[in-house]
This record gives structure tokens, C-alpha cells and sequence, in this order.
């Protein structure tokens, strides 16, 4: 037996013994996912032993290095991890805004002392963070933002507004994008910064969307007192960091549809609409969609497999996770689309007990995000087109 | 198994794209066409495409092959996709040594498989009889006679049919139209008494034969697998194709590209290079992520065919599909982005939209891809 195939029956093993049953079912709601930080509270006692036996084994971040709090595995096992983890249905432990891009960025940025500060409470789901990148004026145009960063003796002075911040009101530390030049041309004049959300300065205010829902916030910061042994990377080169970090904040989205995978489409739609006597959707043209939905989904997971594997191989082009965000959260939003189709009227219920309080639509309303947060898919093309296709023009 | 060639393949790879670049560009195919070429392709490419070792690619070894895998057929089938090469070697490489070697009795091998190596015998796969692939509908009858069968019906779209030395056919021993048991394949010489032959030209100038069967006696050792129960097999063998064809058609689809995203960036109008242009621009960059992950897919499909045989069937839907969908946005955003000159026949461009359009119907199109999907997952 190989070592590989040594590791993967030991993993196998360990997940079949070690993994709750209720941890192996699809996840429902938001309530499903554990996010960790200062104010963590588990849903359910599965949902803490599961995570806590991950966590201690490092599989929280199994391709980190261990001194960092990580698994300390290669590609090859980190993939084998995976592939059983989806074998038997397991849920990610921990959802985490810092194990899917902060982290990254300060496995490449981060000076020693900040890896060993930040990362073990990352691996560990004891800081919750969020992301202050976009401003009221600056969106797709992320690069024109406004949030000043004042030099004072060995700190910075942070004054300024961030909108569409994920869970602000949950987070316990931010990591920032602001400006501390302001002379100089817009991509060159930002710097990545971290701080502590309970910070004199800082507030948060969550903001009311379509799904009746408030991930987001607008979050203000009024003189927020930040060492400069915060900065990420050098100051005034944080657009670098920001870059970097959207790559992996892209390949986040563009997996979304996947992790909140539940039962395959065409048994949902069944459910509710009925099949013929031999199987078959009675709305055919609704199962032609599905099939079709069906076939992009697999695809994209296969393009999402290799994408891995030709980094792995050096032969991935950083761009093309742009690539992937757009077609993803594209393939998400018609996911839902069909989810809202094949529930006809039972899916319209926005209040009852019986829905689940509108669980169907206001995830299908959620998802209209997808294409948007991130970058949105004009964006994703732009960069496609120029940074992969190498088309001419600004 | 990372889904990226290894280092052979690679090297396949490397091989098959400088030969066939070389010696079989588009102007190869356009030479065939103009002058009427009675067998549509060059026998001296495919006595080379024999010394080059790629007609026994899928040939075990003790049969004089290379005992290779769909993987490796792929990566040679991408390289005849991106040239438009016309070339046996779908037919008889592709589908027959994968028939044979799946379903051969020890004689059937012995005697057919050296010879497909050594690219002495080219061979024909008969299965169609509509207008569209529906395998499982097959009508042509094998009537038990004395020691062996009498063949009765009509093939189309037969790929080489026209210059095969071999047929496999597939007929209905038993049961009716649409039942998966009573089929049956059949080993059947083309000069066989009863077989009335007709070269099909066809809107991509490919090769293909309609075939009529009329009282065609064959041997009981004709009969390739087993007797009524040859759904299995054949099966398998479309499946195979199915993967192959899903690789003509990324090369197909990558070309076209490559050479549209060319045009884009010398084409000139307005004072601008229309490349500039942001609705051009999206465009491509979203045909360049269809084809990225039909790439994946297809890869996934060919792997799958290599290391779990019998349990390919969905990847092979997923990729046959999604090659059909991306080719045909390929070849048409090729053709709309060079303007008037992607119609005319000057241009290479169409030759690629004509060949995209044959590998759509072959072995399935995506709708009837999607279909198998849907039933392989139970709605």
C-alpha cells in the first residue's frame, strides 16, 4: 500500500469514527454553519464536538503548516481529505472569513510575528473577522476608495465608511483596506491593516436586504487609534495584498453553490411536482433544465478540481479565478431559479412554520448577490479578457 | 489522479500537435474536398499515424499495441479536432480496437487487432438507423439460419463506412425497438454478399456511409460478445467514442477560439482595434470559461473511462454534452466575430462550424446527453 493510499484509509477511518452523524446531513440554514470568534455560540452539541475534533487535528486548515495551527499536509493529502469528507457528506467545521482570505494573505504578506499572532486563532476559530473593502463610492471601482489612515507617531488614525461588510456586527477584528496616501495614483496609495472591531471609533450598522435578511452592514470608523505593526505587507502597496486576497475571496463565492449543496435537484423538484410512470419529471422541459443545470454543475466541479491541480502542477494562471467566480455564482443564481420553479406557490411563503420561514425564497433572493459581492461578473470578465486574453484597451 | 496530462501524455501530446500541424492543416482537409477525393482521406497520413504508434494506441500489447488508455486517444483526438484532420483513426483506433478488445473472442483478437496496429485494416462502427443516435431503438434484424444469422435493415451516418474492411454492427437478435435485451454485435466483411454501400458526403466533408443489409448471411462466429445481450458492450463502446469525439470537439472549440481572439486583436475599425471593445471582450472571456471547463469535464470523462470503466457513464453524458453546447458557441462566436469574412469559404473558420455540427450528432447530441443524465440520476 502506498502512502497515500495509507493516509487515506486512516482518514476514512478517523472521519467514520470521529464524525457525529448529524454533521453528515446537508446544511439547512445559516444556523448550520459554526463561524467561531469571542461570541461563538453552538447550535447544537454535534456541531462542537465535530468542530473541537477537527480543530484539534488541524483539519480546520488541513494545508496549513502545523506551527500555524494547520494540518501540515501536502496538496495530495489535503485532496484526499477533501474527497472523503464529500464521500461521506461531512460539513466544514468552521466557516471562516480568515481561513478563506485573510488567511492566504498572510501566509504570503505577513511578517513571522503576525503569522504566529493571527493565524493559530484563525485555525483555531477564536477571531471572527470580516472584510472592510468596498465604501458607498467605491464598488467595482474598489480602487477609488476614501477611508483616510493618518499617520500619528507610531499609529495610524483610521476615519471613514465601509459598506456591504459581511457580518460586521458579528466580527471581532476587520482586516482593511485604507488610504494612506493620498497624493499618490489611487492603486498606489492603499494599505492593508488589521484592527480590533471593538476599537474606540468603530461602529456597525446592519442593512436590510431583499431577503428580508441583514448579512451585511455599513460599518464606520471616527479616529480609530491602529499601530502600524498592524499593516499587512508594506504601506502604500496594499492593493497587492487586496488582490491577492480576492483571488482567494473569488474561489470562496465561486464554491458556494456547492456548500450549500442539499438534495440533488431533480428529486426536490419531484417532491413537488410529481413524475410519470416511467420516473420522469412530469415537466419535461423543467427536467431538461435541471439536466442541463446539472451538467454545467459537474463541470465546474471538474474545472474547479483542476484548477488545483494546475496550481499545484505551476501551470495555473492567477487570474483565472475570475474565471470561476463569474461562471459559479452565475450557475448559483440559476440553481435557485430552478429551486423557486420547481416549488412553485409552496415556494412563495415568506413567513410561515410550514416554509421555514421562507427559507426557499430568501435564500434565491440571497444569491442575487453572488454575481455582485466579490466582483461583480462585468468585472470577473474584464479581468478575463484582459489579464488571460491579453485583449487591448484600458 | 490530478485532472492535468502527465508527463507522457504530454509528451503524446507535443508529438500528435507537431505531426498533425505539419502535415494535416486545414488546407489538408480543403485539398480532399476540392478534389473530390473518392476516399476523403490520405492513406499515406495514416500509414505514418501506424509508424507513429497512435493506430494501436488502444491495441493491447500482445496484439502489437501500445495498450494505452482514453486519455492518450483524447489528447490525439484534441489535436485532429484543432486541424479538422480528417483520419481513420476514431473509427478503426477508437471504436474498434476498443470493441474488439472489450468483446473479442482470443480468434476475433488474434486475427483483427495486429492488423489495426499495424494500420492494414480500417473498420467501421454501424449503429445508427434514424435521423438522430438513439442506440437503444436499433431495428435491424439477425434472424437465426442454419450455423449463423441473416442481417436485415439499413445503417447511417456509419463514420469510414465507404473504405472499412470490417463492419461491427449492432442488430436486434431479440426483443423490439427500445428494450435493452435482444441486442447483438455483429463482425461482418463489407463484401459479404447482400450489402448495398453508399459514401455520404456530408456538410463537413468528413466521411460517412448509408448501408443497406439485405438477407446478409453471417457466421455464428461473426457474432462479437455475447448473443443478446450485447447492450453492455456496446454500450461501452459509445462510450468510449462518446469521450473521444468530446476531445475532437475541445480541439475544435480551442481553435477557433485561439484564432478569433487572433482577429480580434488585428482587426481594426471604428480606429480601433475591435478587440477594445468591451461587448467583444465579454464575450470571449465567457467563451474562454465555457471552454476551460468543458477541458475539465472531458479530462474527468477519459480519466473515469481509464480507471472505472463501468461507472464512466455519467461523466461521459456530462462531457459529450458540454463539448456539444461549447463547441456550437465556439464555432459561432468565430464565425460572428470575423464578420463577413468568417462566410466565406476562403476562410477556414467554417470548415470548423461544418466539423462542429457532425460531432454535435455523433454519439448523441447534448440534448440526448442531458436525457441520459436525467435518467442516470432518476427524474
Amino acid at each position: 500500500m502506498s502512502d497515500l493510499d495509507h493516509f487515506r484509509s486512516e482518514t476514512r477511518a478517523w472521519l467514520q469514527a470521529n464524525c457525529p452523524p448529524e454533521m453528515r446531513r446537508p446544511m439547512q440554514n445559516d444556523e448550520d454553519s459554526y463561524w467561531g470568534g469571542r461570541n461563538a455560540v453552538f447550535t447544537s452539541e454535534p456541531q462542537r464536538i465535530w468542530f473541537e475534533r477537527m480543530r484539534d487535528k488541524g483539519w480546520t486548515v488541513p494545508d496549513w503548516p502545523t506551527q500555524y495551527g494547520g494540518g501540515g499536509l501536502d496538496g495530495a493529502r489535503a485532496k484526499i481529505l477533501r474527497e472523503e469528507m464529500a464521500a461521506i457528506g461531512a460539513r466544514s467545521p468552521l466557516s471562516s472569513f480568515g481561513i478563506w482570505m485573510l488567511g492566504p494573505a498572510l501566509l504570503k504578506y505577513g511578517t513571522e510575528a503576525q503569522k504566529q499572532e493571527y493565524l493559530p486563532k484563525i485555525a483555531r476559530g477564536e477571531i471572527r473577522w470580516c472584510q472592510g473593502y468596498s465604501e458607498p463610492n467605491a464598488g467595482s471601482d474598489l480602487a477609488s476608495l476614501q477611508t483616510r489612515a493618518v499617520s500619528d507617531g507610531d499609529d495610524f488614525l483610521i476615519t471613514g465608511s465601509k459598506i456591504w461588510t459581511s457580518y460586521a456586527n458579528y466580527a471581532d477584528w476587520i482586516f482593511c483596506l485604507v488610504r494612506t496616501d493620498s497624493t499618490a495614483k489611487k492603486h498606489d496609495g492603499i494599505s492593508f491593516i488589521l484592527f480590533d472591531m471593538t476599537s474606540p471609533g468603530v461602529s456597525t450598522k446592519p442593512i436590510l436586504l431583499i431577503s428580508g435578511k441583514s448579512p451585511f452592514c455599513e460599518t464606520f470608523f471616527d479616529n480609530v487609534r491602529v499601530p502600524k505593526s498592524h499593516v499587512v505587507g508594506t504601506v502604500n502597496r496594499g492593493w497587492d495584498v487586496a488582490k491577492y486576497l480576492l483571488q482567494h475571496e473569488r474561489a470562496m463565492i465561486s464554491g458556494m453553490g456547492e456548500r450549500g449543496a442539499s438534495r440533488p435537484l431533480g428529486q426536490v423538484a419531484a417532491d413537488s411536482i410529481g413524475s410519470d410512470e416511467q420516473g420522469r419529471l412530469e415537466d419535461p422541459i423543467l427536467r431538461g433544465q435541471i439536466a442541463s443545470f446539472e451538467i454545467d454543475e459537474a463541470a465546474l466541479a471538474c474545472a474547479a478540481e483542476r484548477a488545483v491541480d494546475l496550481a499545484k502542477a505551476g501551470q495555473g494562471h492567477p487570474a483565472f479565478s475570475s474565471a470561476m467566480k463569474y461562471y459559479g455564482t452565475e450557475l448559483n443564481k440559476r440553481r435557485y431559479e430552478i429551486l423557486m420553479s420547481a416549488g412553485g406557490i409552496d415556494a412563495l411563503e415568506w413567513d410561515s412554520e410550514r416554509s421555514k420561514q421562507g427559507a426557499r425564497p430568501r435564500a434565491w433572493l440571497r444569491t442575487k448577490a453572488n454575481s455582485i459581492e466579490g466582483g461583480t461578473s462585468e468585472v470577473m470578465l474584464g479581468i478575463v479578457a484582459k489579464r488571460i486574453l491579453d485583449l487591448p484597451g484600458a | 489522479m490530478a485532472l492535468v496530462l502527465n508527463e507522457e501524455q504530454t509528451m503524446l501530446r507535443d508529438s500528435a500537435r507537431g505531426f498533425i500541424g505539419d502535415n494535416a492543416p486545414v488546407a489538408h482537409l480543403r485539398k480532399l474536398r476540392d478534389d473530390n477525393d473518392a476516399t476523403g482521406f490520405s492513406r499515406a497520413l495514416w500509414k505514418s499515424f501506424a509508424e507513429m504508434g497512435f493506430s494501436g494506441l488502444l491495441v493491447p500489447d500482445e496484439f502489437g499495441g501500445s495498450g494505452l488508455g482514453c486519455v492518450e486517444a483524447g489528447v490525439v483526438m484534441e489535436e485532429i479536432g484543432r486541424n479538422l484532420m480528417p483520419s481513420p483513426f476514431l473509427a478503426t483506433a477508437v471504436l474498434a480496437a476498443s470493441a474488439l478488445s472489450r468483446g473479442g473472442s482470443a480468434a476475433q483478437k488474434s486475427e483483427h487487432l495486429p492488423k489495426i496496429a499495424d494500420g492494414s485494416l480500417l473498420a467501421a462502427l454501424a449503429i445508427d438507423e434514424g435521423a438522430k443516435h438513439r442506440p437503444l431503438q436499433t431495428k435491424m434484424q439477425a434472424v437465426r439460419s442454419g450455423n449463423g444469422f441473416r442481417l436485415n435493415g439499413a445503417k447511417a451516418f456509419v463514420v469510414d463506412g465507404h473504405v472499412a474492411d470490417l463492419l461491427i454492427i449492432a442488430a436486434r437478435s431479440a426483443g423490439s425497438p427500445g428494450e435493452r435485451a435482444g441486442l447483438t454485435l455483429f463482425l461482418v466483411d463489407p463484401k459479404t454478399k447482400g450489402i448495398a454501400l453508399e459514401r455520404t458526403t456530408m456538410v463537413d466533408s468528413h466521411n460517412a456511409a448509408r448501408i443497406v443489409f439485405d438477407n446478409v448471411e453471417v457466421n455464428a462466429d461473426g457474432v462479437l460478445g455475447e448473443l443478446d445481450q450485447g447492450v453492455a458492450l456496446l454500450e461501452g463502446i459509445l462510450n468510449v467514442g462518446r469521450g473521444a469525439v468530446a476531445s475532437e470537439m475541445v480541439g475544435v472549440s480551442e481553435e477557433v477560439f485561439s484564432r478569433t481572439v487572433t482577429y480580434l486583436k488585428e482587426r481594426k475599425q471604428f480606429g480601433k482595434l475591435i478587440g477594445e471593445f468591451q461587448a467583444l471582450q465579454h464575450r470571449a472571456a465567457h467563451l474562454y470559461t465555457e471552454i476551460e471547463i468543458t477541458r475539465a469535464a472531458v479530462l474527468k470523462a477519459l480519466q473515469t473511462l481509464d480507471a472505472d470503466f463501468d461507472n464512466a457513464a455519467t461523466a461521459v453524458a456530462v462531457a459529450k454534452a458540454r463539448a456539444g453546447t461549447t463547441a456550437t458557441l465556439a464555432v459561432q462566436e468565430g464565425v460572428q466575430m470575423h464578420g463577413g469574412m468568417g462566410m466565406t469559404d476562403q476562410f477556414d473558420i467554417g470548415f470548423f462550424m461544418k466539423r462542429a455540427r457532425v460531432c454535435q450528432e455523433l454519439f448523441g447530441d447534448s440534448n440526448f446527453h442531458a436525457d441520459q443524465l436525467a435518467q442516470l440520476k432518476n427524474y
